[in-house]
């Protein structure tokens, strides 16, 4: 046990588990989501689909506080420090998760979508990457990170919402950057005009580019009809596990395997000794590794109950659960609202900035994003908006009841570093279709290749954003006498 | 608030990066740690817990000696021995 914990330890032992202020906010924070869930199901039980992504949202902020689980730093601080915590940690997570949505696809629950291949996916993670550098954190990192009371990550929250929303809706000069083509491609898609799909750069490339190109995991790609060989084989042998491992023995080599060859006193190793220290570079980290393993089956089990619900309710999208409860204001033209039905991040804080901006009189739903396909719901209804608040939520129990919590106002550069770090990673997602959960982690794991694309931009971007911060604080400590760094 | 690194007597240094969270701890422990000389002692004083993480596999991966970590209230005060 380190010195932290036994302090914590010892110090809970003397004054009681409950006379501890920070377990008394933790447990009250416990029993207000509880009373508040009991409350809205007493009201219509078939809350309790939108329930289903609150508690998810806990039991991933839980995790991701436990394991400090940030997949910014998973690209960061190999290139910053030369860590690779973080990245075996999203690798573990990764190849555990692949195995579960395989079987929940064999089942006939997965709730996935495959997404399409092209430029886009891979500069979408360039500008995401280069963005969680400034941030301090990747998307889920900063929920999480809200969660433990740091005030700039809240600002990251806070831009990544508004950057993403005004990106897909803004239109005007740089509509003309895109190609006739894609244009012509939109006007022949004959969409409903208050869509106004040639007027807006996001609505031009999603119905001029991405729509003209078809999503599809590997065992579609290879036309596997059986789908426990697709599922299991193919898409997670093949897009995943393999992958994962090459990624894994790269990580050893380059960042761990000196370090461990060192501390264990072995000067000609042999493949036992590097088997063995292979396994020291997963355990070297535990908490990180314990966070994957849970995070890999509980993003499997959400996918899971989420396609049981939706099959108990006869339903395809909670668009039509609302529309039964009488809540039809926000939803699409097609009467559906965001509702992934997994582990997802970006667009519901699109939806959440949208929401502001059309109580300030803007029209946001003249558009693909919001206007055809997401909606925009009160943020009272938004049913993965809450996983978001889950994971805030969950962090925040688990960082007050470790004495972890703490109000951290940030400085200047911190505050500035969110904004623009933030506006980037909006951008970014959009571009790509997803932040690293959503065009990453959930694409890969479910057979669909599509996520290395993004994964491999945001190396890139990470890469480019270290050597800017470097800059920069170089830069900085030039200038300032106080820091002689 | 800034970031403030000094040497606080023969062998001795301290540099406390409160207010700053990732990747801001771990990369000036690092720029910190080439600045001294092997056998000397960094006390850091930090309030990001996640930089927490990477600054032990940093440790462990060097040769470092992080022999004392207290945290409380969601501040950290450790100590690491340059290899």
């Amino acid at each position: 046990m380190s010195n932290e914990n036994e302090a914590v330890a010892v110090a809970a032992q003397r004054e009681g588990w409950l006379a501890q202020k920070g377990n008394q906010y933790a447990v009250s924070i416990m029993a207000l989501v509880l009373l508040g869930s009991l409350w809205v199901l007493s009201i219509d039980s078939r809350y309790i689909y939108l329930l289903v992504y609150v508690w998810f949202g806990m039991i991933y902020g839980m995790l991701l506080q436990y394991g400090r689980f940030c997949m910014a730093a998973a690209v960061r601080d190999l290139f910053a420090v030369g860590v690779p915590r973080m990245a075996v940690g999203m690798m573990i997570a990764v190849a555990l998760y692949s195995i579960i949505a395989a079987t929940v696809t064999v089942g006939g629950f997965s709730t996935f979508h495959p997404h399409p291949i092209g430029w886009h996916v891979a500069l979408g993670g360039l500008i995401f990457g280069f963005g969680i550098v400034f941030t301090g954190g990747c998307a889920s990192g900063s929920l999480y990170k809200a969660g433990e009371g740091n005030v700039g990550s809240m600002i990251v929250i806070v831009a990544i919402s508004f950057s993403q929303a005004i990106f897909v809706a803004a239109s005007g000069w740089f509509d003309r950057l895109v190609p006739a083509a894609w244009i012509d491609s939109a006007v022949a898609k004959d969409m409903p005009e208050e869509l106004s799909v040639t007027e807006g750069w996001f609505d031009i490339f999603t119905a001029g580019y991405v729509w003209d190109m078809k999503g599809s995991t590997l065992a579609e790609t290879l036309g596997t009809a059986n789908p426990v060989v697709a599922s299991y084989f193919v898409n997670t042998l093949l897009v995943t596990i393999l992958p994962t491992i090459v990624i894994l023995i790269a990580l050893y080599a380059v960042y761990y395997r000196k370090g461990y060859l060192r501390r264990a006193k072995i000067t000609a190793p042999d493949m036992g000794d590097h088997a063995r220290g292979m396994w020291s570079m997963f355990t070297s980290s535990k908490n990180t590794a314990i966070a994957g393993v849970g995070l890999g089956i509980f993003a499997g089990l959400q996918m899971w109950v989420t396609g049981a619900l939706r099959e108990h309710y006869h339903i395809f999208n909670f668009g039509e659960l609302l529309s039964d409860m009488g809540h039809t204001s926000g939803l699409s033209i097609q009467d559906t609202v965001f509702d992934p039905g997994y582990w997802y991040i970006t667009t519901q804080e699109a939806q959440w900035g949208a929401w502001v901006m059309e109580r300030m009189g803007v029209n946001m739903m003249d558009n693909i994003f919001f206007g055809l396909d997401n909606g925009i719901p009160n943020p009272l209804l938004n049913a993965p908006g809450f996983m978001s608040i889950g994971i805030i939520l969950g962090a925040a129990v688990l960082a007050l009841s470790r004495r972890e919590f703490k109000w951290k106002l940030p400085s200047m550069e911190t505050a500035m570093f969110a904004l623009i770090g933030g506006t980037l990673m909006g951008i970014g997602a959009r571009i790509g279709m997803g932040c690293n959960i959503g065009a990453f982690f959930a694409t890969v794991t479910n057979g669909d290749p599509s996520g290395w694309v993004f994964l491999a931009g945001m190396v890139g971007g990470g890469y480019l954003g270290v050597k800017a911060f470097n800059l920069w604080i170089e830069r900085r400590s030039a200038k300032q006498d106080e820091c002689e760094l | 608030m800034a970031v403030k690194f000094e040497q606080t007597s023969d062998g001795e240094y301290k540099l406390d990066v409160c207010g700053y969270s990732c990747p801001h701890p771990q990369v000036y422990t690092k720029k910190a740690l080439q600045k001294m000389a092997s056998g000397d002692v960094l006390t850091l004083v930090f309030d990001n817990p996640s930089s927490g993480e990477s600054i032990i596999a940093m440790c462990d991966n060097e040769g470092n000696d992080l022999y004392e970590r207290s945290n409380d209230g969601g501040m950290s005060i450790w100590k690491i021995r340059k290899a």
